[in-house]
């Protein structure tokens, strides 16, 4: 996975900068010091203290290739501690939860949410998606749209959903920066993001670009859409050889200022090297050059085949990687490629023919990448989808099965877990029941791929956040006082 | 392989199709109007269904007449789309292939959409595969939006598909104001009135200005008449009230769309005999109209004695139609309330008596399925329109059968001779 590889070096860079920073306070700083000041957290995102929590006595879907018909799965302090077949060991002071004819999952992860950049109820006001005034906005954050009193967020939880990634609209080439969220009440979205994280970039190809640009100067065709995002990336890959270039003349001065090391002599009258001038930032590069760097993870919205070549083109130009490519009905029909190239598909189960890009979608669109050793992913785009991403999980397995695929059920909750998990860069962290990972669990209270089940409880690292046995506070303000009051 | 789909593999071929005459033997699970029975054969004969029992069996000189073995099988009436702009709409966003909206916001009572139908979309194959026989096809758009009609989603030409052009008038309100849109709607009944009872001054001349069309007005007697209702899109309670009201006053028959918020008046609906199309899935809140939407609203409604009519409002998806239903049930809805309110439901609430029931003498659209038909990993086996039984075939099939092994496109080469 030589994405993620880069992507994790690229935080564990920003952490050592990070803490780097104290010491670099006085003079200029470098550009992962700047960065980090745009993700400096204004309020604590630790949420709720949790208990040591063992479920036990149901079937345990770990999403992990292990189905134990009658398992465990102990939480705590946010993280699975142990999880297996038979009956755990007794923990002094665990609260026990009986599972028995319940059914145990990893939390469900949807790739493509515009819960609270698109809130409900609908409202212009509300309306925040869609930065629609240029073509290439890389520079702009969903998180800074985000309305975290949207209803349809706890809504998601009560579908099981633990994480997600928030992602801008579709229609610009380059549409700024998604945020990995966990589904959690807070006041402000930088609070939610999922620590760890990477940083993520929509992108968008085919008609939804030309046609909210076709009268507006362009583009108006895809070959327009193309030369905008590599006009984009040219301009990304000449700003970024300024910052490499700052960069090293910044760790010479450092090098420089800072007394040597024990032991180490310097020579006498060695020359100072001047004090780099810092460049200017932009914001909508800066977008770019972390997509070039391999830290930040483009997720790109694309249905066609050959549209999707097309960007796969655009990326070995700029020697990136795309994690994922959004709604991809036609994904099929390219499955060894992208399974090749190890980009995943995040796609619905049935959507299809609302427009002519969408015209060749078929429902076993997620299975075909899945049995073609690609990462399948079922997103849901929709604050109503996203209520039963097990539903949909079900329906493309169920058209796998019929056209005679082989399949297991551990497959199909990876489409909703594991494998979105991977898209966001997360996977090290959560998307299946293996011990160290977040304690991100849904029990369901029948079989996660029926119509019939609902999901009973939902922990986010290790805290309770749904419980469908008992009233359930709302998260949103907005939701107070719109009771009938007769 | 899961408990789940097990029943998959036991995959029926579909019956000829030219038989004249089916026999449904084995004694699956039928879901009768009385409920659902056990050991239950089927004999469908010149588009209908002519016999149920518990052994109909092939007698003497029924050579023509093609056997299906449905041992362990369910069997309903064929799923029934009650919002749907199939047959009038290809692609969603390409407006050459939209048929469903008039221009602007008028008034197009006269409209009848349903002349635009294209039986040879292909949207109707794959609707049909998946268990949906008949679709309620609506115009969409103004004040009154025109006529829907009832299509049955086989057959080659418009008559043979077009089951009733006229089933209601589609309206809508709201637009500048609530109120205002409810005193259109009232002096548009009000001036069909007096254009019936005035007809011959109208046309002389002699007559003071109408609130819509000699014609658009006409259309409107057989809602006066109370012989198609008109189809409201309504999801605020208070305002589902006000249209009782409206619909009280004027005699006219309802049958409500959208119907978010309808449990909050299930009584009055119930006591107004006034069915709902609605969808248990939507509940978000997506509007300001729908901020006491509930998942449990189908349940509630049905409880109450209410005619429930499941909808999936789509045209593309309307395959989906057993999932909507199976979240009703999911929500607490009686499962076999919920099949009813796919098939029967629409059957009632538009007139079509002859539809959407296994009984002796309705119309022969009859599904099969591997199992409980609400349940997600559950297959359609065969398909029955008007008693013949439909190819489980679509354009998404071919697309699927031709990429099963890559590279699919480009074909290959054609043999040289």
């Amino acid at each position: 996975m030589p994405v993620f590889a880069r992507a994790m070096r690229g935080c564990l860079i920003s952490l050592l900068a990070l803490s780097a920073s104290a010491a670099a306070e006085e003079g200029p700083k470098s550009a992962d010091e700047l960065f980090e000041a745009g993700l400096a957290p204004v309020e604590s995102s630790v949420l709720f203290e949790t208990q040591t929590v063992i479920l036990s006595g149901g079937t345990v879907l770990t999403a992990a290739g292990d189905v134990h018909p009658q398992g465990f799965v102990v939480l705590t302090d946010g993280k699975v501690s142990d999880v297996g077949a038979g009956a755990p060991l007794a923990i002094d002071g665990a609260v026990l939860i009986d599972t028995t004819g319940k059914f145990v999952t990893p939390g469900l992860i949807d790739t493509h949410s515009h819960l609270g950049v698109y809130p409900s109820p609908w409202a212009r006001a509300h309306s925040d998606g869609n930065e629609a005034t240029k073509p290439t906005t890389p520079g702009v954050w969903a998180e800074h749209s985000f309305w975290p009193q949207d209803p349809g967020l706890q809504r998601a939880a009560a579908g099981g959903v633990t994480s997600l990634q928030i992602l801008p609209g579709s229609a610009n080439l380059i549409g700024g920066r998604g945020v990995v969220l966990q589904v959690v009440p807070h006041r402000g979205s930088r609070a939610m993001r999922f620590p760890g994280a990477p940083e993520t970039v929509k992108m968008a190809c085919g008609e939804n670009p030309k046609r909210v640009y076709g009268e507006k100067g362009g583009p108006s065709t895809r070959m327009g859409n193309l030369r905008g995002q590599r006009g984009a990336f040219l301009d990304a890959v000449a700003y970024k050889a300024t910052w490499d270039e700052y960069a090293e003349k910044l760790e010479a001065y450092r090098e420089a200022k800072a007394p040597p090391a024990e032991g180490v002599r310097r020579k006498k009258n060695a020359p100072v090297p001047e004090e780099p001038k810092l460049p200017k930032r932009d914001l909508n590069k800066e977008t770019l050059v972390g997509v070039l760097n391999g830290d930040i993870l483009p997720q790109i919205h694309c249905y066609r085949a050959d549209d999707m070549l097309s960007m796969l083109q655009l990326a070995d130009e700029f020697d990136f990687d795309v994690r994922s490519f959004h709604h991809a009905v036609e994904a099929y029909k390219i499955r060894d490629i992208l399974a090749e190239r190890e980009v995943s598909v995040s796609t619905w189960a049935d959507w299809w023919g609302f427009k002519l890009e969408a015209y060749d979608g078929i429902q076993e669109n997620a299975a075909m990448v899945h049995d073609a050793g690609g990462r399948a992913i079922i997103h849901s785009d929709s604050s109503i989808g996203i209520q039963r991403l097990n539903q949909e999980a079900s329906k493309a397995y169920a058209a796998g099965l019929r056209m005679g695929l082989e399949l297991t059920e551990d497959d199909a909750m990876r489409w909703i877990t594991l494998n979105p998990a991977w898209a966001l860069g997360i996977d090290g962290e959560a998307g299946s029941l293996e011990k160290g990972k977040r304690a991100d669990v849904v029990i369901w209270d029948a079989h996660p791929l029926s119509v019939y089940a609902s999901a009973e409880k939902v922990f986010v690292q290790g805290a309770l956040v749904w419980d469908a046995t008992t009233d359930n506070p709302t998260w949103s303000d907005f939701q107070l006082g719109q009771e009938v009051q007769p | 392989m899961s408990r789940l789909f097990i029943a998959l593999s036991l995959l029926l071929t579909p019956a000829a199709a030219s038989a004249a005459c089916t026999v449904l033997t084995g004694g699956a699970t039928v879901y009768l109007p009385e409920g659902p029975k056990e050991g239950v054969e089927l004999r469908l004969a010149d588009g209908r269904i002519t016999e149920v029992g518990a052994k109909v069996g092939a007698t003497e000189g029924d050579v023509e007449c093609a056997v299906v073995d449905a041992t362990g099988m369910t069997i309903t009436a064929g799923l029934v789309e009650s919002s749907s702009n199939i047959g009038v709409v290809e692609v969603g966003a390409e407006k050459a292939t939209v048929d469903s909206t008039g221009d602007g916001d008028g008034v197009r009572a006269a409209l009848r959409v349903i002349d635009a139908y294209n039986p040879r979309s292909t949207l109707i194959p794959i609707q049909r595969v998946e268990g949906i026989t008949s679709a309620v096809v609506k115009p969409e758009g103004g004040r009154i939006a025109g006529q829907g009609g009832w299509a049955n989603l086989a057959g080659a030409t418009q008559s043979e598909a077009v089951v009733k052009p006229n089933i209601g008038v589609w309206a809508s309100f709201g637009g500048a104001s609530r109120a205002q849109g409810l005193l259109q709607l009232r002096e548009l009944l009000d001036d069909a009135r007096f254009l019936r009872r005035k007809g011959s001054a109208y046309d002389s001349g002699n007559s003071r200005e109408l609130a819509a069309s000699r014609l658009d007005l006409m259309a409107l007697y057989p809602v006066l008449d109370g012989e198609l209702p008109l189809v409201v899109g309504v999801n605020r309670a208070s305002d589902i009230e006000a249209l009782l009201r409206l619909a009280k006053e004027q005699g006219i028959l309802l049958v409500l769309s959208g119907g978010a918020e309808a449990w909050m008046v299930a009584d009055q609906l119930a006591e107004a005999n006034t069915p709902v199309i609605l969808d248990p899935l939507t509940f978000g809140p997506g509007g300001f109209d729908q901020m006491h939407a509930r998942a449990d609203n189908a349940k509630l409604l049905d409880e109450a004695g209410v005619t429930v009519v499941l909808s999936s409002f789509s045209s593309h998806n309307a395959r989906t139609l057993k999932q909507v239903a199976g979240n009703a049930v999911r929500e607490g809805m009686d499962h076999t309330a919920a099949i009813e309110a796919i098939t029967r439901g629409p059957a009632q609430a538009f007139g079509l008596d002859d539809y959407g029931k296994i009984e002796a003498g309705a119309v022969a659209n009859v599904v099969v399925w591997s199992g409980d038909p609400l349940e997600i990993g559950t297959a359609v086996e065969q398909v029955f329109i008007s008693g013949r039984s439909i190819p489980l075939q679509s354009r998404q099939t071919e697309l699927r059968d031709r990429y099963r092994t890559l590279p699919g496109t480009p074909v290959p080469a054609l043999p040289v001779e």
